[in-house]
């Protein structure tokens, strides 16, 4: 097969008809650029609101849930083990909130090598007496280094320096708290625990997630300040919070270890479900409407190509009367097509990526996302990819149809029909 | 080149139905051979069926019965993509309006059958396409484009294209029917050089009987028949 001839051909065609060859092009051109600036655009958004939630979640949370035993008496004895016990009014035994053993686990986890890290959490129920009034909230003891480390800590930080916390009784208050407060940096609060405990605690920074509600309520201190605000030994730890290598191991990870420690596991996916869902459903609009684009684009090469065979049907009849047969006609349309996609779709991908590097430099502040300062742009080469191959297999096909008639062009019938 | 008898071409028994609007027999138990060397011409009245029988002939339209030799070969029924081969190893081209592609120079219009047959280099080629171009004196216009000749030396051009495979036999359509008379009278004289001097077989449907009466063999044809040979 000579294929350097059937190239040099399908070349000769187009720059013959050079105008609807670039228009077919950039048509694939703006559809390739759109698509990977819509899925860079769009990934990026969702990786963020994602983030924002689920960089600070950790993969695997355990405590122990205050609740009614669930082995009461009567299911130990043999006499009624088969009938229907009714027991009313139970209340939750004397449990604890704090994780018995904590050391040992944590050193269990530590070893497992699915896990990258662990950090323990204290969360306390706390007023903050301002004036007169109390304002509740929750102060969570937390171990910095491992915190910033494991949960971008840092990040949410928006005033004053995280490292202060290390300091015991410094305190990162919530955005919103602070704010009702009306906390400085520098200022001391006063706040008192569920056991009656007064703690008066330096104000060192704000914490803000972009999520008010969560603002509003939760403020950060060293896990050494919440125990002795609570009156608690070193080994007082209500939450063992774990980040996975995989984030889908957590399921069954989680239902592991509740078992062997016995105490509550919950893991993220079960917590954060409906986010998953919501990025999965973007996702699907943008490829959606990405490959609408590609299709359209793939219309316009088939009604230029069928223009075009029209055109040149003395050219093909000639071919064919000097020797070439049908598949060769056929691989010249086709050639012309993909050269269409594959040349549109080079630059389409190239304009996309430029277009992707415009939009994260465009000024996006918001107070919601203290981290966020421009549009967040997803430059993963899956994209690009994806687009270079749906380039050229609409390509291929919007030339595919037309390349058929022209190869089952008749010549007697053009050469005679003069 | 001219060696005795040999049979380049031979028809047996062709018939030719066209169907549409309805039947209608257009080619009649047509029989004959050109042997190696001869210039024959078919004439006769338009609508006579002599371009049907060219194109039959030429192995484009295969819808006909009878026999078809071509070299000592059966080729009638054969699949179309080994008769597209045999056109552009064994059959050049002449026809009345369809000259060359505009797309490409005068050259690469000449060169175009010999690269896909593939048999020389891409130099070799361009040499060979000139030396056809100096049989017609029209080497000075090898890098024009197509569109920029003339009718007639357009038609010149399109015969050195069916020259460059040495092909075994040169078929014409009314190679001169659309010419006036100055080129006419340039074509004709070429088709009789490449005659005399190359011993070229060629077969050529015309109505001029000029033309014709310059031929070594007329076949005159009259309703789908042979009348005359």
């Amino acid at each position: 097969m000579n294929w350097k001839l059937l190239i040099e051909i399908s070349q000769a065609l187009m720059t013959a008809r050079l105008k609807q060859t670039l228009i077919a092009a950039i048509g694939v051109t703006f559809s390739i650029t759109m698509f990977v600036t819509l899925l860079g655009f769009m990934n990026g958004l969702n990786e963020m609101l994602d983030g924002l939630v689920l960089n600070r979640t950790p993969h695997i949370r355990f405590y122990n849930e205050i609740k009614p035993n669930p082995d009461q008496p009567i299911d130990l004895s043999d006499d009624f083990s088969n009938s229907i016990n009714i027991i009313r009014s139970i209340r939750p035994s004397t449990s604890r909130l704090s994780i018995y053993n904590s050391e040992s686990i944590m050193k269990t986890l530590e070893e497992d090598k699915r896990v990258i890290g662990l950090s323990p959490k204290i969360a306390a129920q706390v007023f903050f007496n301002v004036g007169t009034i109390d304002i509740t909230g929750v102060v969570n003891g937390i171990d910095v280094d491992k915190e910033a480390s494991l949960f971008a800590f840092q990040d949410y930080v928006t005033t004053g320096n995280f490292e202060e916390l290390k300091q015991t009784n410094s305190i990162i208050l919530g955005k919103g708290a602070a704010d009702r407060m009306l906390a400085d940096i520098g200022d001391v609060i006063q706040a008192t625990s569920a056991q009656g405990n007064k703690i008066q605690l330096k104000v060192v920074g704000y914490y803000q997630s972009g999520l008010g509600d969560y603002d509003n309520a939760n403020s950060f201190a060293s896990i050494e300040t919440v125990q002795k605000m609570l009156g608690e030994p070193a080994s007082y730890i209500t939450d063992i919070q774990v980040k996975l290598t995989d984030l889908d191991l957590a399921p069954a990870m989680a239902k592991e270890y509740a078992g062997i420690f016995g105490i509550d596991a919950d893991d993220i996916q079960t917590v954060n479900a409906q986010f998953e869902t919501g990025t999965y459903i973007r996702t699907l609009i943008s490829y959606a409407v990405g490959i609408t684009l590609l299709v359209v684009s793939g219309f316009g090469i088939y009604n230029i190509l069928n223009m075009m065979i029209y055109e040149k049907l003395d050219t093909i009849a000639i071919l064919k009367a000097i020797g070439f047969n049908s598949s060769d006609v056929k691989r010249i349309f086709i050639t012309i097509a993909l050269a269409i996609g594959v040349i549109g779709g080079s630059i389409g991908l190239l304009l996309g990526y430029f277009a992707c590097l415009g939009i994260e430099r465009i000024p996006f502040e918001t107070e919601a996302l203290p981290t966020i300062k421009t549009f967040p742009v997803d430059f993963n080469v899956k994209y690009y990819l994806i687009g270079g191959v749906f380039s050229v297999i609409t390509t291929y096909f919007a030339g595919y149809f037309p390349a058929r008639k022209a190869s089952s062009v008749d010549p007697v019938d053009i050469i005679r029909g003069k | 080149m001219k060696q005795g008898n040999e049979t380049v071409l031979e028809a047996r028994n062709i018939d030719k139905f066209f169907y549409n609007p309805k039947e209608t027999q257009v080619l009649k138990e047509i029989t004959f051979q050109i042997p190696r060397g001869e210039f024959v011409s078919v004439v006769g009245k338009s609508g006579c069926g002599k371009s049907t029988l060219l194109y039959i002939l030429s192995t484009m339209d295969t819808a006909f019965t009878g026999e078809l030799w071509m070299d000592k070969e059966l080729i009638s029924g054969k699949p179309a993509n080994y008769l597209a081969k045999l056109r552009n190893e064994k059959i050049g081209f002449v026809f009345q309006f369809h000259y060359l592609l505009n797309e490409f120079s005068v050259l690469e219009n000449i060169m175009i059958p010999g690269l896909k047959l593939g048999k020389y280099s891409r130099e070799e080629l361009e040499h060979r396409a000139i030396e056809k171009l100096k049989i017609f004196e029209m080497e000075d216009h090898a890098l024009k484009k197509a569109y920029q000749l003339s009718g007639g030396q357009k038609q010149r051009v399109a015969i050195a294209r069916a020259l460059i495979n040495d092909p075994l036999l040169i078929m014409g359509d009314e190679p001169t029917g659309n010419l006036d008379k100055k080129n006419s009278d340039i074509v004709y004289n070429k088709f009789k050089e490449l005659a005399q001097e190359f011993g070229q077989t060629m077969l050529i449907v015309t109505h001029d009987p000029e033309f014709a009466a310059g031929t070594d063999r007329i076949i005159e044809m009259e309703d789908g028949r042979i009348v005359g040979q």
